[in-house]
């Protein structure tokens, strides 16, 4: 196959970093609100009926969004091999917390409503609040230790060695990171509740998201100025072959450059559209919330997670993966791509399937549009959960 | 199998997998089930069609839940715990996974909710097409987890790449043409169909002999017989194929399923029954059929089939030949990101197929090119899966194959005489015949994965290399955890099966015949409908 060779292999490097934002945007603005739901559920529902009529706003929906976390494992897995084994094996238990939360939550999806007691039902709540609210700090964390450096070398023959452990990850650079990422998907999922219920849960809603933007503004204020001061970035310093094999331990990295996270900002501003777009969605959304602008709530809060998750890969850039311990070893987009092939293959099959998906899933929100009405949940109409 | 590091692993993935794998083939199966039974109502426009699709999608979501949980499981565990697997064939091995994400998996999980929430938003024709696009959209995702699995057990279309050490696709076509991956999709799917089948025939056979909802059973019995008669046909047939394929490309694999220790002359005996006994290499109180296994390992009387003595002898030659690979490799390696000479290169390309066999030596020494003589031996030895339990799975499997077969048809031959209820014992068959497929299926996938053993990739990676670098705590841990909640949840599975089933289909044809209380607890109803704050 000859073919591949329409796009050079640099080209599809920086196509590929650019989808990999793209996939983790879509998990973080559609699974997003199922979490930040889940989250929500104990604070802003009170009785059981309330409690369905939030399961139920994302009930049709969040089996669909969760596959944009399968197919960002999947994607990461095909175009970025190094990155998806390393950081996946590096924050094992982690991972392992996300999956166990994960696990719980489908399950609780289905089967609450399946048993009267009162105590089966609470029991499922708290396996919502944990679904939701345990992975929306873990990814928040990960991608904190992520800017940091992540303390990983690479043997000769590329064997994998993660020297850190798991308390280390809890640092308060990370934990803070953690915290925006928490606080942002509260602020969506209340954008999200206000615009799919009404009566008490939408007003507790409104007010839980009006809290939850303000805590996303100050908490990323505060990470970017920890980041800013007080965390090293990361500078290639030999010489670049962006269609070179993948082999990271090809080049030499200088670590703990002070403000090198922050040097692509001063190089290209209108990467600083990024940071902008995070700090003013929020700002809107709790403008929007305040002023019962429903669906801009929901527009202008998927705007600031954007900007927000943005922000981390223009500064990162050309970095995906830093290591502490072994400078050299970091993954960058230079070198740590799948191959050429492989890359165009892919970008083929995400040209022809992408749009699908879109329409397909937007024909599906279509046809679910508008509130969910709690006379036909306690009416048991549809098979609500 | 050590529980070390590597063999702590494999039992999390082989738990995992096999949890992950009762609930597959039933969401495979009853998926198409409902999509027919959608498809007759639709075309004759008779409520019961609609309330049977209904009853059985309710079944279909309690087990879909757990499957798309389990599955997440599956997706991220080759990178926590398979993490030099996922750099060594990810540039390979990951296409097909993201392709089922985007073709496959975001089709059937984008429409499953509206299978449950659209019966009222959707016209009759709408829905139906959502039934089938869900139905469709599993099918596909079994397609790409095959053709992966398949490149596991035949890595065709791709090479290694000295620079960056790993596997690289060079050939995208042969990796989906991958004759091995057709092969077992189309076996893996029909097993599902027939789990289904079995799974609507039995708990259908359970209303008839309790005489509940019988219009509803008969009707559902009528659709599993045919379907399991056609899906248990095409699962042998497709089977055969399988085992065909497996003496074309996994030599060792097929002779251990038949613990076959020496090569016979052709046309090789079959091994119907017996006791292999690894260590001694011989098999005791065997019962040999003739000429069987010849002509389904390769169709012909004259082609032989080898035994594990010489496939072990085999290995050994491909050990040494990997070796010199291995060391060609070495010396590119250290040349950096310096081009490699041409005649380096040609020389590494020469048994760069088999490099694969020097990368067993590292499970005892570091540098494989300093392996003794009886390291070499060992390592060939460790090329035999184990096989006493290859060989009952797959018997296993086989008896069980021809008994849904038999039981299918038997259905299918009542229902055409419009017998279905004239033989209580029969019924009582079906019923206890529920749990028989997922056996069946369970010791299929036994065959396939540990026969695969010690390799990882076929021929190119051993399990005990593609393994991470955890620390052996960590790996029990979540092993606990998993083992832990994933036996609360079939329990809690189980109960709410059984309690769905004990309670029947929702009588709803006849307008107001309907409760509006179905799904409230007492104390919501005599709650006010939304509580002021």
């Amino acid at each position: 196959m000859i073919l591949h060779m329409l796009l050079d292999y640099d080209t599809l490097r920086v196509i590929w970093w650019v989808l990999l934002g793209v996939l983790l945007l879509a998990f973080a603005i559609t699974d997003g609100f199922d979490l930040g739901t889940g989250t929500l559920l104990p604070f802003v529902a009170k009785t059981d009926l309330e409690r369905r009529v939030v399961i139920n706003s994302v009930g049709p929906v969040w089996e669909g969004n969760q596959v944009w976390l399968v197919l960002g494992g999947g994607a990461i897995f095909a175009a970025w091999p190094q990155l998806y084994a390393i950081s996946f094996s590096g924050f094992y238990l982690a991972m392992a917390a996300v999956l166990l939360a994960l696990i719980l939550r489908p399950v609780a999806f289905k089967y609450r409503s399946k048993n009267d007691s009162a105590r089966w039902r609470s029991n499922w709540d708290w396996a919502l609040f944990v679904g939701g609210s345990v992975p929306a700090l873990i990814f928040g964390v990960a991608l904190g230790n992520v800017l940091q450096g992540v303390p990983y070398r690479l043997a000769p023959d590329m064997q994998i060695y993660y020297e850190g452990s798991f308390l280390g990850l809890l640092n308060p650079f990370a934990l803070v990171a953690g915290l925006v990422s928490v606080s942002m998907l509260v602020m969506h999922g209340a954008a999200w509740l206000v615009l799919k219920t009404d009566g008490p849960v939408a007003m507790r809603s409104r007010s839980w998201g009006i809290r939850a933007a303000g805590a996303t503004l100050v908490l990323y204020g505060l990470a970017g100025w920890v980041l800013f001061s007080f965390v090293d970035g990361y500078r290639i310093t030999s010489a670049i072959n962006p269609v070179g094999p993948s082999n990271p331990l090809f080049k030499t990295v200088e670590m703990g450059v002070n403000g090198m996270w922050f040097a692509n900002y001063a190089a290209h501003p209108w990467t600083m559209l990024a940071p902008a777009a995070g700090i003013s969605g929020a700002l809107l959304t709790m403008l929007a919330l305040m002023r019962r602008w429903e669906g801009a709530a929901m527009l202008t809060s998927s705007l600031s997670i954007a900007g927000i998750v943005l922000s981390v890969g223009a500064s990162m850039f050309p970095f995906i993966l830093p290591s502490s311990i072994q400078p050299r070893a970091s993954l960058t987009v230079w070198d740590a791509s799948s191959s050429h092939l492989t890359l165009f293959i892919m970008l083929v099959a995400t040209c022809i399937f992408l749009p699908l998906v879109i329409g397909y899933t937007s024909w599906v929100y279509k046809v679910l549009w508008g509130k969910v009405d709690a006379r036909d949940i306690s009416g048991g109409k549809t098979h609500a959960y | 199998m050590d529980l070390d590091v590597v063999g702590l692993s494999r039992l999390q993935f082989a738990l995992t997998a096999l949890y992950h794998f009762l609930f597959i083939p039933l969401t495979l199966g009853l998926s198409m089930l409902l999509a027919i039974m959608e498809t007759v109502y639709v075309m004759t426009g008779r409520p019961i069609w609609r309330q049977m699709t209904k009853f059985w999608g309710v079944l279909f979501g309690i087990n879909f839940a757990i499957g798309v949980s389990t599955g997440l499981v599956m997706e991220f565990q080759f990178g926590m715990n398979w993490s030099y697997y996922s750099h060594y064939v990810g540039d390979v091995f990951g296409a097909p996974l993201a392709i089922e994400g985007l073709m496959a998996f975001f089709l059937e999980a984008t429409f499953v909710g509206l299978f449950f929430f659209g019966w009222d938003r959707l016209s009759k024709r709408q829905h139906l097409i959502v039934t089938w696009l869900t139905a469709l959209g599993t099918n596909f995702s079994a397609l790409w987890i095959l053709i992966a699995n398949g490149w596991m057990q035949n890595p065709v279309g791709a090479a290694l790449n000295p620079q960056t050490l790993r596997m690289e696709v060079s050939d995208f076509g042969a990796v989906l043409a991958n004759p091995v991956a057709q092969a077992k999709f189309v076996h893996t799917v029909s097993a599902g169909y027939v789990v289904a089948s079995m799974f609507v025939l039995g708990v259908s056979a359970w209303f008839l002999l309790k005489g509940r909802h019988t219009d509803l059973a008969k009707r559902s019995m009528t659709v599993a017989a045919s379907f399991g008669l056609a899906a248990s046909l095409s699962v042998v047939v497709l089977g055969d194929e399988s085992g065909y394929m497996a003496t074309e490309h996994q030599k060792m694999k097929l002779a251990a399923v038949e613990a076959m220790w020496e090569t016979q002359p052709a046309p090789a005996a079959f091994t119907a029954i017996g006791f292999p006994d690894q260590g001694a290499r011989e098999t005791h109180y065997a019962i040999h059929i003739p000429f069987v296994m010849g002509l389904i390992g390769t169709r012909s009387l004259a082609t032989e089939i080898p035994g594990i003595r010489d496939l072990v002898a085999l290995a050994e030659v491909r050990i040494r030949q990997g070796l010199l690979s291995y060391d060609a490799l070495e010396r590119i390696r250290a040349l950096g990101s310096a081009p490699v000479p041409p005649e380096l290169k040609a020389e590494f390309e020469q048994h760069s197929a088999v490099l694969g066999y020097a990368l067993l030596l590292k499970r005892y020494v570091d540098d494989p090119r300093q392996a003794t003589e009886a390291q070499i031996r060992m390592a060939a030895g460790d090329t035999v899966p184990q096989v006493a339990p290859l060989f009952w799975s797959f018997r296993i499997m086989v008896a069980l194959g021809m008994f849904f077969i038999v039981l299918n048809a038997v259905f299918f031959w009542l229902s055409a005489r419009r017998k279905l209820d004239a033989h209580p014992w029969l019924l009582k068959v079906a019923v206890w015949s529920i749990p028989l497929p997922w056996i069946a299926a369970e010791a299929g996938w036994i065959v396939a994965e540990l026969g695969r053993q010690p390799w990882a990739i076929e021929g190119v990676l051993p399990t005990a290399v593609a393994v991470s670098n955890l620390g052996i705590d960590t790996v029990l841990g979540t092993l606990i955890g998993f083992v832990v909640l994933y036996s609360i949840l079939i329990v809690v599975e189980m109960k709410l099966m059984l309690g769905a089933i004990r309670k029947g289909p929702d009588l709803e044809p006849t307008q107001g015949a309907h409760s509006p209380l179905v799904g409230t607890t007492p104390a919501m109803r005599s709650a006010p409908l939304i509580t002021a704050e």
